[in-house]
């Protein structure tokens, strides 16, 4: 039999896939702690020890593959020229590399900003500014500034390249790796190499600088941040490979403890007929992460976006009572729902969480009345044809009715601006297989492909709630 | 590698479509020998700014067809200063205004309101590539005494 081993080193757990590479099959899964900050190697012997109790005595594995979330994920801070230009730009080639963004920079660092970076102090620096030919003096300001201070990270130039010596003089000192310019020319998003970039620094030398490289006794490499593994595992699945058909363009909501990720691969193209594109291109394969939405640490805020009344109705408890329950999660993030009530607050969270980022990962159209009549301007992707919406993470898995939850991703018939998917299906990622099927992928991609469609659970019992409102 | 060519950013100001003239002028601009940054119809005040700054552009040129081009032009001097780009060279051009205004009065008022040049309706893109020429080189070598223009900031100079 040829059998991998998928890993994801996560903040709170080390968790294990085995999966039958021949059959397409999964074999099974063990979990241990995570001990990144301590000794990796202790929560992968634990979860190893777990697969082992579950499956009996382990097969040779053909690929051992990792991914990691762990130590607070890929910590970076992104800095670029102009907000919705070069720093978006930068900031949706860290996010796309599967980064978690802790602060994103625009124009001039200030001395106050210096400040909060070196406080931050990120695993990577990405500094954008100016297209190729365009500004260089504010990027080689930023430059001079981080080659002064006491930043230690690498930094990606992925800036002006016309001002790339002169910011690498300024940098001398530093590790700086020089890549293409995330806009090479004004409104082109060139960030492909920017995110190739980031995938290398951390291959070889985040993993070490980590202390994940530890465990290669038990493994043969740590391939990318997890959130990188999800969007490739839905890329996989979206596009399928030479000999097998994928899904089509679809979209993935991951509802976390901590924050909401969204990832499409689309192109996003208007679907309304005459409809003009504008702002910045939009990234094919595209992740946005909501920090404000999270199940546990942030089940607060979520109450406070979709707003009390929307979260009482939903969940049928009286407001006072959702205060009080919402201030016990953020005392005990790790407990699960344990009473009806506990249950009911949960679902609504959950599908206030995904509503709300699934609603800002997608674009709007608006009308804008011109002397010769009404034209349609679209903002963002148009995401209202994709064929699937795929749910993943404890909140959707661990749910009795993850069909409900996912439905908050729908288009709204009362919201017609927003360009959400209408009619996708809804899929069910239980067994926590994207980001197995991302690692996997990087080596046999068919064998990744045919395990995703395999396992990934149709969710088509249409309730008749949903009928009435989307019909 | 510095691109030595001057980048020029173009467009259609505000909620106007006409985007068939700026495309000929952005066309003839870039035969010209310049670099052109076009962002098309309907664009925001806002916009022209931001593309200059990432560019690091010489020039915008302003493009408006549909008679609200005071409207949308109000503060566009200003608004570069604030950006930081005091001393760029702006253009507009187009029909301006509606109802009966001679041409001297929209100019002067465009001119007031911090454009360097104002072109009329039916206006040449030969005309246009003569300004350009003229106002790049008296940036590089200012005459003394200084080449004032019809009371406007002409930005720096």
């Amino acid at each position: 039999m040829n059998a991998a081993l998928l890993i994801d080193f996560g903040s709170t757990y080390t968790k294990l896939r085995a999966v039958d590479l021949d059959r397409r099959e999964v074999l099974g899964s063990g979990q241990g702690p995570s001990t990144v900050a301590t000794d990796i190697t202790v929560g992968m012997r634990a979860a190893l020890l777990d697969l082992e109790r579950r499956i009996g005595t382990l097969p040779r594995f053909k690929y051992r593959l990792a991914s990691s979330s762990a130590a607070g994920g890929l910590r970076m801070v992104t800095v670029g020229l102009v907000r919705e230009l070069t720093a978006e730009a930068a900031r949706r080639a860290a996010l796309g590399a599967g980064a978690r963004v802790v602060a994103t920079f625009a124009y001039r660092l200030t001395a106050g900003d210096m400040a909060r970076i070196q406080e931050l102090a990120p695993d990577i620096l990405l500094l954008a500014g100016g297209t190729d030919g365009g500004n260089n003096e504010v990027i080689v300001h930023n430059a001079g500034l981080l080659g002064a201070s006491t930043v230690v990270c690498p930094v990606i130039y992925a800036g002006n390249r016309s001002a790339a010596d002169e910011a690498c003089s300024q940098l001398r000192g530093k590790t700086v790796i020089v890549t293409e310019n995330v806009m090479p020319e004004f409104n082109v998003l060139g960030i492909e190499p920017a995110r190739a970039a980031i995938r290398k620094v951390f291959i070889d030398r985040i993993v070490h600088a980590k202390g994940m490289d530890r465990a290669q006794a038990d493994l043969d490499a740590v391939l990318m941040p997890t959130p990188a593994a999800v969007l490739e595992g839905a890329r996989l699945l979206a596009d399928g490979t030479a000999g097998h058909a994928g899904l089509g363009p679809l979209l993935v909501v991951d509802p976390g403890g901590a924050t909401t990720d969204v990832h499409s691969i689309a192109t996003g193209e208007p679907a309304t007929p005459g409809a003009i594109p504008q702002g910045l291109p939009e990234p094919r394969e595209k992740r946005t992460v909501e920090g404000d939405l999270g199940m546990r640490h942030n089940a607060a805020a979520i109450v406070e976006a979709a707003g009390i009344d929307a979260i009482a109705r939903d969940s049928g408890l009286a407001p006072e009572r959702i205060v009080s329950l919402v201030a016990g999660m953020a005392r005990e993030v790790g407990k699960l729902p344990e009473t009806p009530e506990e249950t009911a607050l949960d679902r609504a969270l959950a599908r206030a969480a995904v509503a709300l980022a699934v609603k800002r990962h997608c674009g709007t159209v608006s009308t804008v009345y011109t002397p010769t009549g009404p034209v349609v301007a679209q903002h963002g992707k148009d995401l209202t044809a994709v064929a699937a919406v795929i749910g993943t993470g404890g909140a959707v898995v661990a749910s009795p009715d993850p069909r409900a939850i996912l439905a908050g991703a729908l288009a709204d018939a009362a919201d017609p601006a927003s360009l959400r998917p209408r009619h996708p299906r809804l899929l069910l990622d239980r067994h926590y297989l994207l980001y197995a099927c991302g690692l996997l992928g990087a080596v046999d991609a068919q064998a990744a492909l045919e395990l995703a469609l395999k396992h990934i659970e149709p969710l088509d019992q249409e309730s008749p709630h949903e009928r009435a409102r989307y019909g | 590698m510095t691109d030595p060519r001057r980048t020029l950013v173009t467009g259609v100001i505000g909620s106007d479509t006409h985007i068939v003239g700026n495309r000929i002028l952005s066309m003839a601009l870039e035969k010209a020998g310049y670099k052109v940054v076009a962002l098309g119809a309907l664009t925001p005040a806002t916009d022209f700014i931001k593309a200059a700054v990432e560019t690091d552009a010489d020039a915008i040129l302003v493009s408006s067809l549909y008679g609200q081009g005071e409207l949308d032009c109000r503060g566009f001097r200003d608004m570069c200063v604030e950006a930081g780009l005091d001393d760029i060279l702006l253009y507009v051009g187009g029909n301006l205004v509606v109802g009966k205004q001679t041409w001297t009065e929209v100019e002067q008022r465009f001119l007031e309101m911090g454009f360097d040049r104002a072109a009329p309706p039916g206006a040449r893109v030969e005309t246009v590539l003569e300004w350009l020429a003229h106002d790049f080189a008296t940036r590089e070598n200012p005459p003394v005494p200084p080449l004032t223009k019809g009371g406007s900031k002409a930005g720096g100079l």
